[in-house]
This record gives C-alpha cells, structure tokens and sequence, in this order.
C-alpha cells in the first residue's frame, strides 16, 4: 500500500504529461485540420514521405550501429581498468552530455563546413576542399557524436557488473580470450547492446536539429518534417499523424531489435 | 606470492599424490584460496614453480591446464541452461554433438540431475548448483579438480550428504581433488591427506588422523578440534612436566629441560575421585552437549576443557588421569600461549568464532 501511494505523483504525472498529450496527438491524427472532422487523410498523404521515414530509419540504423561498433570496444575497455581509471573514463564520456547539444552540433558546423576548419587546413596544404557537409554522411556523423555517450554507458554498465570468476570459469573449461569473449562476455552483455541500441536509435529517428544544420535539402528527416508542420506549415494534424507512425516504426524496431538479440542469446546456447 | 607488497603466501610447498584427495584447510585469509588459484593458473607467483607431472605449468594459462575448478559460488553461466552448462568445456574441444550428448547425459545421472536438463540455472537451489558446478568440471575429465569451499553456501544437512557425495564421486572417477575449506570438520571426514595452513604458510601435512592426534604446533591443535594446550617442559625422553608433576608421555627427541606445549584433548581425560588424581581441580561450568558434558575444570587459574559423559556439578572437587598416550608434546612456536586457555569459554562462544571463519 505504501508502495503505490509513493508511484503516486509521478502516475499524476504520467497520466498528465504523457497519457493526454497521447491522446491528444491521437486526436489530432485523425480530424481535418480546418473542420476538425473526423478523417483518414492526415494518414494517407503520410505516404507522400515515404522516402523521408525511410531515410530517416535508414540513418539512424546506420548511426546505431557505428555506435555500436566503436561504443562496445570502448566500453570494454573502460570496464577492464582499475576502478579509478574506471571512474574517470565514465566521466570523461559523460562530459559531452553536459555540454549543450545544439552547440556541439554548431561546432561540427565550425567544422565541416566548405570554409571550415578543416577545410581551410586541407587547402592550405594545397588539396582541393572537400564536400564534408551536406550530405548523409554528414548527418550520420552527427548523429553518432551526439549520441555515442548513450551506447557505451549502457554497455558499460553491464559488463563491469560481471562476475569476473564467470570469465575465469570459461578459462578454466578451456576457453583462450577470443572465445571467453565470444561465449560469455558477449552474450552477458546483451541486455546492455539491446538498451544501448534503443537509447541511440529512439532520439536519432526522430531528431531534427542535426540534419538540418549538417545536412541537405535532400538528407530531410522525419522529425524535420515534424516540426515544420507545427512551425512552418501549420498543419499541425499531419504532424500528430507523422508522430503517431513515428512511434509506431520506433516500437516495430525496438521490437525487432529485442528479438533479434534474444535469438542471439539462444544462438549462443545452440552454438 | 605477494599482493601489493603483502606477502600472502610464503615458502609455500607441497607435493600432492595423484588420485588423493587432499584438503586445504585454514582460517579465512591464511592462504589456501591463493594456492588454489596458483594451482589452477588464475594468479601467478611473484616467485617460484608450479609441477605438473613433472613438468613446470607456471607459463601455461588456466585454459591449457588439464586441471578444473568447482568456484565459491560456483561461477555457473546465467546465460546458459544446466545441460549447456555441462556441455561448455566439451564444446569448446570441439567434441562431436553425439559425444558431448553422451557424456553430458552420464554426467546429469551421476550428480542425480536428470530431467533438469533445460532449467535455467537461477532457478535451481545452492544444492542443485553446486552438483551442477562439480558436472560441468568433471564431464571434461581432467587430472585434477579443484574445490574452492565448494559447500560454504550450503545448509548443514545438505553439506553433510554432498561431503559423502563428493568423497564418493572422487573415489568413483578416481583423480585427484584439492579441497580448500575453513571447516576443520569437513577436512578430517573427506581427505586422505589435510593441510593446514595458517598466515600464509604450511602448518601441517599429514592424514586427518596424525593431524588430529599429532598436532605439531599449538595453531594445529587448537584449529583442529578442541584442546587444552599446556605450558611444561621435557626433563628427559618419555617424561613432561607440567603444573609441577612428571607424567609419563610417548614422545622423545626433545633437548633435556625444553620448554614444550603440551596439548591434551578434552575427550582423552579421565575423571577420578580427587584422591586418586595426577591433578585435582574445582568444576567451574558444565554445559550438556548431548552425546557428552562440556565440563571446565579450573586446576590452579589454568581451565580445561573435559568432555565426558559422566555428569560432575558445579563447584565439585574432582581428580584426573591421563594416559601417556594421550599427552601430545610439542615444540614451542609462535603460537605458543595463544590458544588452549578455557578462561573465556562458553557454549556460544564457540559458535561466533564458527560464524566469522565463515565469512569470507
């Protein structure tokens, strides 16, 4: 009884600020936005951005996964130091986090840019400048610096609080490290790749601000699209019906991303 | 061996007999986890060499050795179910699927884990683990198994039939097991060979019958089973002399007029009238134990320990018999004066000094 009477303010707030505004949107979705009628259109002419949502997905995969790749190593490497190194290096990671974002997405602009810094060295040493923003790349990038932190800190988590005398285990049954790391660590460390790949791929689908300071017209996201229906355009029922399958890609995906590593966990029993 | 300047282990060295079942046994930190650690290859040495077969193993990593560990705790995968637990170690030698089926299924039948095969491991009891930790160790059919206090986390009863389990399991497959346990008990009921270890040195090697009855040092004697432990001197071969008399004993070789410990098992003492008594004591406690009376005996400020089945009250004036066999004499060490004095003791005395070697 305790218990629930302590949930109870943030179960207010829940149902406040998520569960109405839920609804809301839902509301939104499906009524015209000048005669408030009830219609289906907002979602049929989503169609029409078709190739931003996929854009978008296909972005955000791919900066998930580069998060991934550098992110597991890097925590793996943290989770083998000393306890005290272990503490600076987590802080270390955390730091960018502390810095605004929209700033650090401006540096990388500083940056890139066709007269930036890096390409003010390139030419001075005489090389031509090279396109290095405006383009995917650039916003996969950004993506990646902006959301790396998210991955290695879940990663992270999960492999230090292994039980070091599992790894021991292993070798005693005659695993060398490659194998160690194969049949125990990996597999361990699971449910730490699976909220890693949530926590990146979640903000990365629906961010704006990233791909329309480093990107193009032609690397337009779906959370740009978002935003200028309810700033720009002022077709804020379109935007509610994009959010809404927004959503619904992010739980498809989050739900392919759970199966997946769950069949990985019972591909390593099998193996 | 040392940790961070610390010297943990020192001059440490034993020789283990194949097929023995040889037992570790010391109070927390004395050491005998660090040897067992050696010996499986998880820490090495600061100095010296580890035989196997003959030959030297000190640069072979624990995953080479033909030598497997059953953990504290036991370490299994919770990843894993408890067949594939098992089957770990074979599917890393890459054994054909029908040979690790076949030894996987031999194993499960005798640890008497049949049926159990696809349950996770986090929903098996401290029993069940622990048989499941010592099949997925012996299905590799190593040389040697190592137990790291193996049965620290079970309850007493189920400690007691997994003692008689494991000594019959190692007489089964007939390898040699190195044992490591605070629980003098335990040591003396499974091993063929008990060593004690105290302060990271070897104290003793020998059966659990000379380690019983032949303590070398007032650390031994104390550690294993209850004993009064004397100040005396040995005038000549056969003789001691303590509490200003001469008794006769078995033990010679000591220089005329050595001072010695002498350490006399509570069990081994006689009761008389005072008036036929080598010594005559007042009766200052008595505690029931059921199978026997604790009975403390103050002879002139020195308290004894007398376990015997005949009752004697409270402030009773009573005489005792020793017979020469039954005094053990020893050299004096380090551990002289420190333990064998019943000045403190009491029934529950004993059980706090049990609860923290067990903390560990």
């Amino acid at each position: 009884m305790k218990r629930k009477f302590l949930a109870a303010p943030y179960v207010v707030w829940m149902l406040l600020f998520t569960l109405v505004p839920l609804f809301i949107v839902i509301y939104f979705a499906f009524t015209d936005s000048i005669t408030g009628a009830f219609t289906l259109n907002n979602l049929v002419s989503i169609t029409d951005y078709a190739t931003i949502f996929l854009r978008s997905i296909w972005l955000s995969v791919a900066a998930t996964l580069i998060c991934l790749i550098i992110g597991y190593p890097v925590a793996y490497t943290i989770a083998q130091c000393k306890p005290k190194t272990q503490r600076i290096l987590h802080m270390l990671i955390m730091l960018p986090m502390c810095m605004s974002f929209l700033l650090r997405t401006l540096a990388w602009v500083a940056l890139l840019e066709d007269t930036g810094i890096i390409n003010n060295i390139i030419t001075s040493l005489g090389i031509t400048p090279l396109p290095l923003i405006r383009n995917s790349g650039a916003v996969i990038l950004g993506m990646v610096y902006n959301y790396l932190p998210y991955m290695i800190l879940p990663l992270y988590t999960s492999i230090s609080k292994q039980n070091p005398r599992l790894i021991e285990a292993a070798e005693d049954l005659g695993c060398n490290k490659v194998n160690v790391f194969r049949k125990v660590i990996l597999p361990l460390s699971l449910p730490g790749i699976t909220s890693g790949i949530t926590m990146v791929f979640v903000p990365a689908v629906s961010t704006f601000y990233i791909s329309q300071k480093l990107g193009s017209p032609g690397t337009i996201l779906v959370g740009d699209v978002i935003e200028s229906q309810f700033k720009g355009a002022y077709n804020p029922n379109l935007g509610a019906a994009m959010s809404l399958i927004l959503m619904i890609l992010i739980f498809i995906c989050i739900g392919i991303t759970n199966h997946f590593t769950k069949n990985t966990d019972e591909e390593v029993m099998m193996s | 061996m040392e940790f961070g300047g610390e010297r943990v282990l020192d001059s440490i060295n034993l020789d283990i007999e194949d097929k023995a079942f040889v037992t570790l046994l010391g109070p927390s930190g004395c050491g005998k986890t660090t040897t067992l650690r050696i010996i499986g290859g998880f820490q090495k040495p600061t100095s010296g060499d580890v035989l196997f077969d003959g030959s030297s193993i000190i640069d072979l990593p624990a995953y080479k050795r033909q030598i497997n560990t059953v953990f504290q705790n036991y370490a299994l995968f919770p990843h894993l179910d408890v067949y594939e637990n098992i089957a770990f170690g074979l599917r890393i030698s890459r054994l054909s699927e029908a040979e690790i089926d076949r030894r996987v299924t031999e194993m499960l039948a005798s640890v008497s884990l049949r049926g159990f095969e696809n349950r996770k491991i986090t929903s098996l009891s401290g029993g069940q683990q622990q048989r499941v930790a010592i099949a997925r160790a012996l299905v590799n059919r190593p040389k040697v198994l190592l137990l790291d206090e193996p049965l620290g986390a079970l309850d007493l009863r189920l400690r007691k039939d997994m003692q008689t389990e494991l000594k019959k399991i190692q007489q089964e497959v007939g390898i040699t097991f190195v044992y490591v346990t605070h629980d003098q008990e335990e040591a003396l009921a499974m091993s063929d060979t008990v060593v004690v270890m105290d302060a990271g040195r070897i104290q003793q090697v020998g059966t659990p019958e000379d380690i019983y009855n032949e303590p070398v040092n007032a650390f031994v004697a104390d550690f294993i089973g209850e004993s009064n432990i004397l100040d005396g001197t040995m005038p000549c071969d056969y003789k001691v002399r303590m509490f200003g008399r001469e008794f006769e004993c078995v033990d010679k070789g000591f220089a005329p007029n050595e001072p010695v410990d002498i350490v006399i098992r509570p069990e081994d003492i006689d009761i008389v009238p005072a008036d036929q008594g080598l010594l005559c004591g007042t009766v200052t406690q008595v505690t029931f134990k059921g199978v026997h009376y604790d009975t403390i005996v103050d002879f002139r400020g020195f308290k004894w320990l007398i376990q015997t089945t005949d009752f004697c009250p409270e402030g009773s004036y009573i005489g005792i018999r020793i017979n020469p066999e039954d005094i053990q004499v020893m050299h004096r060490s380090e551990y002289s004066g420190l333990y064998g004095d019943y000045s403190s003791y009491s029934a529950e005395y004993e059980e706090l000094v049990e609860e923290e070697t067990e903390e560990e």
